[in-house]
């Protein structure tokens, strides 16, 4: 990704309009820019669509009936309240609910047209495609280089190893931090450096799609802008899926807002999605009035 | 935020001044607190007197008949002087190394199985069976082998080998099964979230990092199965001579010398059986302290 395509990406931000959201984390009313639509409404080329998907923990559903179409090479927020499942939501796209024992999926999930929970599909494979960066930082206690060489090394790609993970680290911002300490453990990082190693990591691989779980919900704020710098460098290239609770970082970094909540049904708590849209008409002129009272403050 | 949040009155602050005012109740919590402390300490100190007891005892009677001859020479008749536990040592090294070749990979190969892949029915029973087996009396597993095998194939090292990896194998696979537990989920996922499958994150996430608590585990095992007695009663027999066969010939241990060495009347072979005590705590108190060594150096 290169530099001048970011800037020009960024640019036109100054002349969004400014709205009211209120900023959770501080519990006051902040302005916050919300990111001029520069995608056409219409979704093109979808990377995943889910056709009424429901995911149950044990029986007990935890989202329902979701249909979602994520398109290719931008980015889309998943937010909504707690337990909205939104996270749940993203870990459908690289099954990595298959991992929590008694966690089922009803409908399907496509990417590129392939239905990613067939049965002769490896999901091993599908992981190795869609990448993944989780809440907290999750360094391996390995070398730098290690951590961003293990995916290569796990799928036998061997060739080049130094470039490539020169490659990720430049990818991920982190390069120049770390380029005279490949050999240290990963985790002596700060938390940040920590965040964009796992983003390093999960580019390594060349995936197509990068899921982020709250990716920099456990980071400081100069931390958090790094993170998001990073996103919008790597938007293109990359089509990236982030669930966040801050609002505000989803008016910020995504063109699309899919915005989930709890329904009560027969007692149990389901999450499911209210509004999708692009992420300035989400912001600015929501259609649904839950969607309106989430993004304003006065839920959740 | 548009919620408001009604205070109640919060409790009177205390005034300030009155460091040294201190009421009744404080008193009193202060005296508990005090009176705890001595009443651990004491305790402390009271489970550590057999403890030096022990040291003490073994030491001062073990170390006039400990030199050189009582690592090179075998036991000579209980009334002469000198000699040594030579055909003890090798005994014991001999089955204390094989039962270790067959407890401590079956024992770990058991603890991943458990953590790792099994979640059913299956991993239930052995988790039940090897608790089961922790709290088996050592003459029991004894018996069992001497029924089973010993009477088919005659005393022998096999036989004690295999009655030693039976009391090693609880140990082993329950504390490879806690250090395994300790290793964090997020280390398995960022593994699976590149592609991993399970046996690669096993094998290059999991057991890189619980590797120093197995190998502490495996030694405390093996330090348990050094001081073992009662179960090479009835498998090894004991012998007079250095035993190197396998099998067919009953094989001596430092165990079953200080066993038959205590029962003397005559005060030379008691000196020896003090040696020998001493010697295998040495041995122990070495394995325990590497153990040691290695766990605190994996935390750093």
């Amino acid at each position: 990704m290169s530099e001048t395509s970011s800037q020009t990406r960024r640019a036109p931000e100054a002349a969004t309009p400014r709205i009211e959201v209120a900023d959770r984390d501080r519990s006051t009313d902040v302005t916050t820019t919300v990111r001029q639509s520069t995608v056409p409404s219409a979704i093109t080329e979808a990377v995943f669509e889910a056709k009424d998907v429901s995911v149950f923990y044990g029986g007990t559903p935890a989202v329902r009936n979701i249909d979602l179409k994520v398109p290719k090479g931008e980015i889309t927020a998943l937010i909504g309240p707690s337990g909205c499942g939104k996270s749940t939501m993203l870990r459908t796209f690289n099954r990595m609910n298959d991992l929590i024992p008694g966690c089922t999926l009803e409908g399907s999930i496509t990417y590129h047209g392939e239905d990613i929970y067939a049965d002769d599909i490896d999901p091993a494979e599908v992981r190795r495609r869609i990448g993944m960066v989780f809440q907290k930082p999750n360094p391996f206690g390995i070398s730098i280089y290690d951590n961003v060489a293990f995916g290569p090394r796990l799928h036998g790609m061997k060739a080049n190893l130094d470039d490539r993970v020169e490659q990720a680290l430049r990818g991920a911002a982190l390069w120049d931090e770390v380029k005279d300490k490949l050999g240290q453990p990963g985790v002596a990082l700060s938390g940040g450096q920590q965040q964009r190693l796992c983003i390093a990591r999960a580019i390594a691989l060349e995936p197509d799609v990068i899921l982020m779980d709250e990716p920099a919900s456990a980071l400081d704020p100069i931390a958090t802008l790094a993170i998001e710098d990073l996103m919008r460098q790597l938007r293109g290239q990359y089509s990236i899926v982030v669930v966040t609770h801050n609002m505000q970082q989803a008016a910020r970094v995504s063109d699309r807002t899919a915005f989930f909540s709890v329904d009560m049904e027969q007692g149990v708590r389901v999450g499911e999605l209210v509004e999708y849209d692009l992420t300035e008409k989400v912001f600015t002129a929501a259609s649904d009035p839950r969607t309106e009272a989430y993004i304003t403050g006065r839920f959740g | 935020m548009s919620t408001t949040l009604t205070p109640t009155t919060p409790p009177a602050p205390t005034g300030p001044g009155g460091l040294r005012e201190i009421d009744a109740h404080t008193r009193g919590r202060k005296r508990r607190s005090l009176i705890a402390r001595y009443v651990l300490t004491a305790g402390m100190v009271i489970a550590l007197i057999p403890l030096l007891m022990i040291i003490w005892t073994v030491a001062s009677n073990g170390v006039g008949a400990l030199g050189w001859s009582f690592f090179t020479e075998i036991e000579p008749p209980a009334r002469r002087e000198g000699g040594g536990y030579l055909n003890g040592i090798v005994g014991t090294v001999y089955m204390v190394s094989i039962a270790s070749l067959l407890a401590i990979p079956l024992g770990i190969m058991a603890a991943i199985y458990l953590v790792e892949f099994g979640h059913g029915w299956l991993a239930r029973i052995i988790r039940f069976f090897t608790d089961v087996m922790t709290g088996v009396p050592s003459v029991f597993v004894g018996l069992f082998v001497y029924a089973a095998l010993v009477r088919q194939f005659r005393f022998g090292t096999i036989m004690g080998a295999i009655g030693l990896a039976i009391m090693m194998l609880p140990i082993v696979v329950r504390s490879s099964e806690e250090m395994l537990k300790l290793v964090p989920d997020d280390m398995r996922f960022a593994s699976f979230g590149l592609g991993a499958r399970r046996w690669q994150t096993v094998q290059k996430v999991v057991l890189p990092m619980a590797g120093p608590g197995i190998t502490t585990g495996a030694m405390l095992a093996v330090a348990r199965a050094a001081g073992e007695t009662a179960v090479l009663l009835l498998t090894a027999l004991g012998s007079l001579q250095v035993v190197t066969a396998l099998s067919g010939v009953a094989q001596s241990s430092i165990t079953l010398l200080i066993y038959d060495g205590a029962k003397q009347p005559f005060d030379p072979g008691k000196e020896r059986a003090w040696a020998g005590a001493l010697v295998l705590m040495g041995f122990v108190l070495l394995l325990t302290i590497t153990a040691r060594y290695i766990s605190s150096r994996a935390r750093r």
